[in-house]
């Protein structure tokens, strides 16, 4: 059996399944309970400045994109941070922790942005016995109209102010958590180190709406009438937060740098593709929002089942192997064709490929009688699309040209050797170099 | 006290609450997620093999679309747009034979797309209302005569209402609706639905309704040809086989027709009586339709005695695991040689068969059933109006329902062809576009 203990900056936890800071992790008796299913740690609900907390709306604060038979697909949140006292919080958190020493316990904290208000509140936190902090710059509404959250996490020059403050105030591991709602990740991640964090955590919420009612023509979830939008989340984000990851998996400035990886994580392999792209572990959100705590159990056996299947003995593993494999488009060889190939036995016939590649590709798909589909090599460019379309899974292969092998389409021989971008012809940059 | 076990053709085999519960809605309607989540099912296939499966061409992945986006009603509209009568044949069409055969996902796992219980989803939420879709053309001045108020009529007159001609159906009996009034099966169209899609689609106005109004018996051809721009005859099959055997007058011997007309019209289903043994002659859908309601009505064993092997039986696959559910005997290859008796029918005598390409030779060897009640469901035929010429049994038709006389066309059941309600639909829709093409002057 696999082993499933993690060290994520030298925070043990049985297991690389945390909860994210949200609604799961808002007090005691749901802490205990996802202790009790079995998760290995959590990210307690954030926590604001002492005195009167925030107030959160009094009318619905989600709204959710489903898929087929009301599938959770994205949920959309107009929540604040905790709206319950400070002290109260901490009693609470140094209970849980005393009592589940063996779990990770994490503070998500969102103070002003003065060094006054993180000095304050960071040795009281440090009194819970907490494990770490996490620094919420990423809350996208609300918060962000009062100068925190997002509005923080969308500045780098603030994520390394706060951030050293926190270093200097506080000592164990510092993790900040990134808002997506940014044009490049790689800058604020690197503030982060910069600032001296022992690592990131993302993504937050994505600026959104979910959908809007025709008939009070208003967006949802509606308060009175009115609409703001609200954070993303769930498995519909999950494709943008592994892209923002392996941004700061590879690039320069922030290569290294521990991650958590949150966004979309539902079942053991959403976790396996982070950890694969980099993540010491994962935080989960909607998925135990969706179908509670209980999850984490698939997710458990899951990732231990593949990890026997696989061979690798502990999450360190394989943690990070798929990052050197992520690299830019001009350095994807161009030199590599396929074809489609419809497996005549497997298709039903359907015509999805047929109508895709004919009305939106290259028209390289024949449809003769009796049903029957057949790519015309001279037209496939292997955009894939047919594959993606098409219900019936492995009915349409991509099959790999030989070298030596004339592609009909260009007519050109396939050539063994690796050639790229930088390296075309057509390339007015790769010309100049030739010259 | 009277029930199955009660010798002879009795009534009040079974309670009010059992008979309830028997006759209700073979398929229940699908509730809204139901709905949403069978529709989520179709992919949109490209030249869908479902619509070219359905006799009147409905588009299938459209309507379905339609449903998945929360617009029942729009796609209640796509389904009438081709067939008028789509309320019905969502509920009695052999979709396992049709469009849900033919659909992709059949082939890939057995378990086609709910074709039928979708179309009558989104069929309901359109005649819920009593909402009609379509509204009239400027008059054209053109008067025509639909004979028979069945699918084919039905189809027919409001095709050629809707193109702005002036309708008059001549409808032999006091109802309309032909066998979707007398003939389908009980627990197919319930509520009366027969009665209430024939009100709403005359909604659409131009169509005046004569009932007692038999062609042959009170009109003539002839007159109706003088009287009339065009003449639709959608006349069914009127008349039904016999059975020659020894003993096939005795009482308790009936057709299988005639008894699910009764069976139909039946105020109180615990009146109507029925034998405690019963066996059907036939291997169609009426045969089966009779068995099952023989069933449902409290006999105690119902066998289907068909001459030839299972797999040549008319009625599909899917009607005989009904009946079988129910309790019903399928008994093949066997045929009938006498119905015993004393005065009224006791016993059937039937003769085991062999059979060797299309001959059937009976092998001497009989058995004798208990039998207090015997159908025939041996066929029914057309009981054909003079001058117009026939292809075998039928009216003989070229195109869109064109008979071999001018100013008449003709379509349904009195035609070649399957003898289903859909098809009966498509022809008296086609016929309807021919008819207003040739007195429109652009027939080609
Ligand atoms: C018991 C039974 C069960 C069936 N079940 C199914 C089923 O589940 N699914 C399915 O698709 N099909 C089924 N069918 C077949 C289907 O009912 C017919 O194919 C369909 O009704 C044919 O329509 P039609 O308009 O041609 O004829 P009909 O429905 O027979 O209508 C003909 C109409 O014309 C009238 N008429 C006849 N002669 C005259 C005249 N001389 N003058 C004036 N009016 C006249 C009749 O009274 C009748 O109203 C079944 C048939 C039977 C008998
Ligand atoms: C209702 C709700 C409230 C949240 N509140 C917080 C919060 O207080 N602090 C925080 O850092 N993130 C908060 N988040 C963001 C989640 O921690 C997480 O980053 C995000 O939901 C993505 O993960 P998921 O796809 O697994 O849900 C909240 C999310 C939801 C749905
Ligand atoms: S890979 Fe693209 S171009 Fe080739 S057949 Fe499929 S859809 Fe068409
Ligand atoms: S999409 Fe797949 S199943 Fe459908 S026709 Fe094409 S190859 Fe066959
Ligand atoms: S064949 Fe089936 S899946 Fe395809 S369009 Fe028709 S109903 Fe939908």
């Amino acid at each position: 059996m696999a082993d499933l203990t993690t060290n994520f900056v030298g925070i043990e936890s049985p297991n690389p399944f945390w909860l994210a800071s949200a609604p799961p992790t808002d007090k005691e008796y749901n802490v205990r309970r996802a202790f009790e299913a079995g998760w290995g740690g959590v990210v307690w609900k954030t926590l604001g400045s002492e005195g009167p907390p925030v107030v959160n709306v009094n009318g619905p604060r989600y709204g959710v994109v489903y898929g087929a038979d009301r599938r959770v697909l994205g949920l959309n949140n107009i929540e604040l941070i905790t709206d319950r006292p400070l002290e109260v919080n901490l009693e609470e958190m140094a209970r849980v922790k005393a009592d589940f020493p063996d779990r990770a316990l994490i503070a998500s904290i969102m103070v002003p942005c003065e060094e006054a208000a993180w000095k304050a509140i960071l040795p009281r936190v440090a009194e819970t016995g907490a494990d770490g902090i996490e620094l919420n710059f990423g809350c996208p509404h609300g918060m962000s109209e009062r100068g925190m959250g997002s509005a923080v996490g969308q500045v780098p020059e603030y994520i390394e102010m706060v951030t050293r403050w926190c270093k200097t105030y506080y000592d164990k591991p510092v993790i900040v958590k990134l808002t997506p709602n940014i044009t490049d990740i790689r800058k604020p991640a690197a503030a982060a180190r910069n600032g001296g964090a022992d690592a990131v955590s993302l993504i937050n919420t994505i600026n959104s709406i979910t959908s809007v009612d025709l008939d009070r023509m208003c967006p949802e979830p509606t308060i009175d009438g009115k609409g703001s939008h609200g954070g993303y989340c769930g498995p519909a984000v999950k494709p943008i937060a592994l892209s923002m990851v392996s941004e700061i998996a590879r690039a320069e400035a922030t290569r290294g740098l521990p991650i958590s990886g949150i966004g979309g994580v539902t079942t053991w392999r959403d976790a396996a593709e982070y950890m694969a792209l980099g993540c010491g572990n994962v935080q989960v959100c909607t998925a135990a929002m969706t179908y509670g705590f209980r999850i984490v159990e698939e997710m458990k056996r899951g990732l231990s089942a593949w990890m026997d299947e696989k061979g690798y003995a502990r999450t360190s593993d394989f943690v990070g192997m798929a990052v050197p494999n992520v690299t830019d488009w001009q350095y994807l060889n161009l030199n590599y064709v396929t074809k489609a190939r419809i497996d005549p036995e497997a298709c039903i016939q359907c015509g999805r490929c047929y109508a895709a590649c004919e009305d939106t590709s290259h028209q390289a798909i024949a449809m003769k009688p009796g049903r029957v589909f057949e790519v015309i090599d001279a037209e496939c460019v292997a955009c894939n699309l047919c594959v993606d379309v098409c219900p019936v899974e492995n009915c349409i292969s991509m099959v790999e040209l030989a070298p030596g092998e004339t592609d009909p389409r260009t007519g050109k021989v396939v050539e063994e050797a690796y050639a790229n971008w930088t390296q075309h012809p057509n390339n007015p940059m790769a010309v100049k170099a030739a010259e | 006290m009277t029930d199955t076990l009660t010798p002879g053709i009795v009534a009040g085999r079974l309670s009010a609450k059992e008979i309830a519960a028997n006759f209700a809605d073979l398929h229940a309607p699908l509730d809204p997620h139901e709905a949403a989540v069978a529709a989520d099912r179709c992919y949109f296939c490209y030249d869908a093999p479902c619509v070219t499966a359905c006799p009147t061409d409905i588009d299938i992945p459209l309507f379905i679309r339609q449903i998945a986006t929360g617009q029942a009603e729009a796609a209640g509209h796509t389904i009438f747009e081709q067939n008028i009568l789509g309320g019905m044949c969502a509920r009695v069409c052999p979709t396992e034979d049709l469009c849900e055969g033919a659909c992709v996902r059949e082939m890939a796992e057995g378990k086609p797309v709910e074709i039928g219980r979708l179309q009558r989803y989104a069929t309901d939420a359109v005649m819920a209302r009593q909402d009609h879709p379509f509204s009239r053309a400027a008059a054209t001045g053109k008067r025509i005569a639909v004979v028979g108020a069945g699918p084919a009529g039905l189809s027919c007159a409001h095709g050629l209402a809707r193109r702005g001609h002036d309708v008059v159906v001549y409808e032999a009996k006091a109802k309309p609706g032909g066998l979707n009034e007398f003939g389908i099966a009980a627990y197919k169209s319930t509520d009366d639905f027969a009665q209430a899609e024939v009100a709403w689609l005359m909604q659409i106005g131009g169509i005046e309704m004569r009932h007692g109004c038999a062609l042959g018996r009170d009109v003539a051809l002839a007159e109706l040809e003088a009287d009339y721009d065009a003449v639709f005859l959608g006349i069914g099959l009127g008349d039904v086989n016999a059975l020659d055997v020894a003993g096939a007058t005795r009482e308790g011997v009936g057709d299988a027709v005639g008894f699910i007309a009764d069976l139909r019209q039946a105020a109180d289903l615990t009146a109507l009586p029925v034998g405690r043994n019963v066996v059907v002659i036939g291997g169609g859908m009426t045969a089966i339709d009779a068995a099952v309601q023989s069933k449902l009505l409290g006999a105690e064993t119902v066998t289907v005695a068909y001459r030839r092997g299972q797999d040549r039986m008319g009625a599909s696959r899917y009607e005989q695991d009904l009946a079988t559910s129910k309790g019903v005997r399928i008994l093949c290859n066997v045929s009938p040689v006498a119905i015993h008796g004393n005065g009224a029918a006791v016993e059937i005598e039937l003769e085991y068969t062999r059979e060797a390409g299309t001959d059937l030779t009976g092998t001497g060897e009989t058995i004798r059933l208990p039998a207090d009640q015997v159908f025939r469901a041996i066929g029914q035929t057309l009981a054909p109006p003079d001058g117009i010429a026939r292809a075998g049994t039928k009216l003989s038709v070229s195109g869109p329902g064109r008979t071999t006389r001018d100013k008449v066309w003709a379509g349904g059941d009195c035609t070649p062809g399957d003898d289903l309600t859909v098809v009966a639909v498509a022809e008296g829709r086609d016929a309807a576009a021919d008819i207003h093409a040739v007195l429109m002057g652009d027939a080609g």
